[in-house]
């Protein structure tokens, strides 16, 4: 099996010359004597938007937690933003506020409105006047074209309407990067459509994005470069063309004919 | 669908929208559930008479046959020969009559019973304003302060040209609600301090702190904690310190209920999905400000139903205090029950004494069924 590691200089040849806003160099994770994460390195340059993808168990979900620090990491290095992700809880909150995170499961906050979830971190993080928290609410909500549904509790919501407030609630906090964790996963299909027109939406507006997604059609009409990962580590990378007309590795072909067969 | 379907399809539906008749309605219910078959309607018609014979023979006994008053010799005791002959067949009631000051009120001076009978009325009016959601904000707390400050002023006395009167005199109702309130009130807080700080990751001290306290708290009964606190509790203070039996009393109480409820948040905590937690992470919210905005409204909505069943197990239990010489609600209906005139009438005190305990206890629950449905009301997941 060929095995080519990611060139990095190539890998985010998009905007060149931009400093990274994320980084990760050899990170390593293990969970008990599992070895989930191997040696990861990753930059991530400002407005770049990188897909991750690769069969379940590959570690994909693992590397984006790393980056807002919900997983911690056990060697190596990330820094995301300029600060270095370590136990001080000062860093963490730094750069939680700057990366908005959307999960496969929305993780919507079930006893507030759709309004308060929006504007709950915004009034309580950012010290934000309820007033103005309101109406940027709104604006983001009708961004997400649910504004509609402010005053409804999310259990209310269909599932697709769920996830465009959860992408409401984290760019309520205005973050610089928006990391995505498979977030059409758990949708019926005729819901995945709206949720991912919002997401080219937001990378058409220059959000540096970070997605972790089967959606191949996504990837191929925003993505500036995919990542493909497997068993913990980082097999290839490259822009989607390349990538799925190019495929180096047999892991990569492999994960390719599966989901192209299950399409 | 071709035209004419669509027509037929909207008359079904129209004839279908209403259930056929005999489905509702009270008598379909009793057809249904009380006479289904042979057997269930020889078991409806046995316990219907049954029902009814005890029914007629306790209103009978309560009621028709019931003596309200008895007269009063010069030396003001009662002469309960009409009781006595009446035994078995009518209740006295007299005896409620003639004690319930005495059970309600213990030995508090009998010219100063108003101050406790305010201080219940007080009591049952922190509860019922704490139970209005439309009360639920800071302000609460301050009412709480003020309304437990008068309490206390009302009790003791000794300003304001009240008489001075020390817990010694205090008891039946009005301690029963003191040991309740203040027990409950603090090993609420206590309770969920204890359960966060059990399921703490980042402070294995204090993990270990907590867990050791729910585990010692509920490895032995609560007569044993009250003993503990009453009987070897002042071997430890210094000498000269002299922690009043009530407050003692009460303290055992506190930690007793605080890691029996510890026990019943945590569930709360555990039943919450992890993604809560993470999504309040990932806004960037603080440990207390997640905890308090996002962990805590839902976990302890989910635990409604045993916290309640804890709270009503507590308002109960505060009667074992009689075992360290206080006399809460049940032990004044024993001493009442001392008197010799009186002797033989247990079972009108102990019917008393239900009353108001079943008042209070279904009150709770009803208010937390109410609560339940109210909260779920909104969002359903």
């Amino acid at each position: 099996m060929s095995q080519i590691m990611p060139d990095h200089a190539v890998a985010h040849m998009a905007v060149e010359d931009a400093p990274p806003v994320i980084l990760l160099d050899k990170v390593n994770k293990w969970y008990g004597a599992l070895h989930v994460l191997r040696d990861v390195s990753m930059a991530v340059a400002e407005k770049e938007r990188v897909v991750v993808c690769g069969p379940s168990g590959s570690g994909k979900s693992t590397m984006i937690r790393c980056i807002n620090r919900l997983e911690v990491h056990q060697e190596g290095r990330i820094v995301v933003d300029g600060t270095e992700l370590t136990d001080d809880l000062r860093a963490l909150d730094t750069i939680r506020r700057e990366v908005g995170m959307v999960f496969q499961s929305f993780n919507l906050f079930p006893h507030l409105t759709i309004l308060e979830n929006c504007t709950l971190a915004p009034i309580w993080v950012r010290k934000m006047p309820r007033a103005e928290a309101d109406d940027l609410a709104m604006s983001y909500l009708s961004r997400v074209k649910i504004p509609e549904q402010a005053k409804k509790y999310p259990g209310q919501l269909s599932g697709g309407q769920q996830q465009r407030v959860a992408i409401a609630r984290a760019l309520c906090m205005r973050p610089k990067i928006m990391l995505f964790d498979e977030p059409t996963s758990a949708l019926d299909p005729e819901m995945i459509k709206e949720v991912l027109d919002t997401m080219v939406e937001l990378a058409e507006d220059g959000m540096t994005m970070v997605c972790v997604t089967h959606e191949m059609g996504f990837a191929r009409q925003v993505a500036d470069r995919v990542v493909f990962m497997d068993r913990g580590e980082i097999v290839e990378s490259g822009t989607p063309q390349r990538m799925f007309e190019d495929p180096q590795t047999d892991r990569l072909k492999l994960f390719l004919g599966q989901i192209l067969r299950g399409h | 669908m071709s035209q004419s379907a669509a027509i037929a399809d909207a008359r079904y539906t129209a004839a279908r929208e209403r259930p056929p008749a005999g489905v509702t309605g009270p008598w379909a219910w009793a057809r249904r559930n009380l006479f289904g078959s042979w057997l269930s309607t020889a078991v409806t018609l046995l316990l219907g008479y049954l029902i009814l014979r005890i029914l007629i023979s306790f209103v009978s006994w309560a009621f028709l046959n019931a003596i309200w008053t008895v007269p009063y010799n010069a030396q003001g005791v009662a002469d309960t020969g009409a009781c006595q002959l009446a035994k078995g067949v009518g209740a006295c009631w007299a005896i409620v009559t003639d004690k319930y000051r005495l059970i309600l009120f213990g030995r508090y001076p009998y010219q100063e019973q108003w101050r406790p009978a305010i201080c219940v009325a007080l009591f049952i009016m922190l509860y019922v304003v704490s139970a209005m959601r439309s009360f639920w904000r800071k302000e609460l707390a301050l009412i709480w302060i003020a309304t437990l400050v008068v309490i206390g002023v009302l009790m003791w006395g000794g300003v304001f040209g009240l008489q001075m009167v020390t817990e010694d005199f205090w008891g039946g109702l009005p301690l029963t609600l003191i040991l309740a309130t203040f027990g409950l009130a603090f090993g609420f807080p206590l309770g969920v301090l204890v359960a966060l700080g059990r399921r703490s990751t980042s402070m294995p001290a204090v993990k270990v702190i907590c867990v050791i306290y729910v585990e010692l708290i509920r490895g032995v009964p609560l007569i044993a904690v009250l003993f503990m606190a009453s009987v070897m509790f002042p071997l430890f203070m210094p000498e000269g310190v002299n922690i009043d039996k009530l407050l003692r009393a009460q303290i055992a109480v506190i930690l007793f209920s605080g890691a029996y409820l510890a026990e019943v948040v945590r569930g709360g905590l555990q039943a919450l999905p992890k993604g809560q937690a993470e999504a309040a992470d990932a806004l960037g919210l603080s440990y207390w400000k997640k905890t308090g905005f996002i962990i805590l409204p839902q976990a302890l909505r989910l635990v409604i139903p045993p916290l309640v069943n804890t709270f009503i197990g507590f308002f109960k239990d505060t009667s074992l205090v009689l075992i360290v010489g206080l006399f809460d609600l049940l032990a004044m209906g024993k001493v009442a029950l001392t008197d010799p005139p009186w002797q033989s009438f247990s079972t009108e005190v102990y019917l008393m004494l239900a009353v108001i305990y079943i008042a209070f206890c279904l009150a709770m629950s009803k208010y937390s069924r109410g609560l339940e449905r109210e909260l779920s009301r909104a969002h359903r997941r």
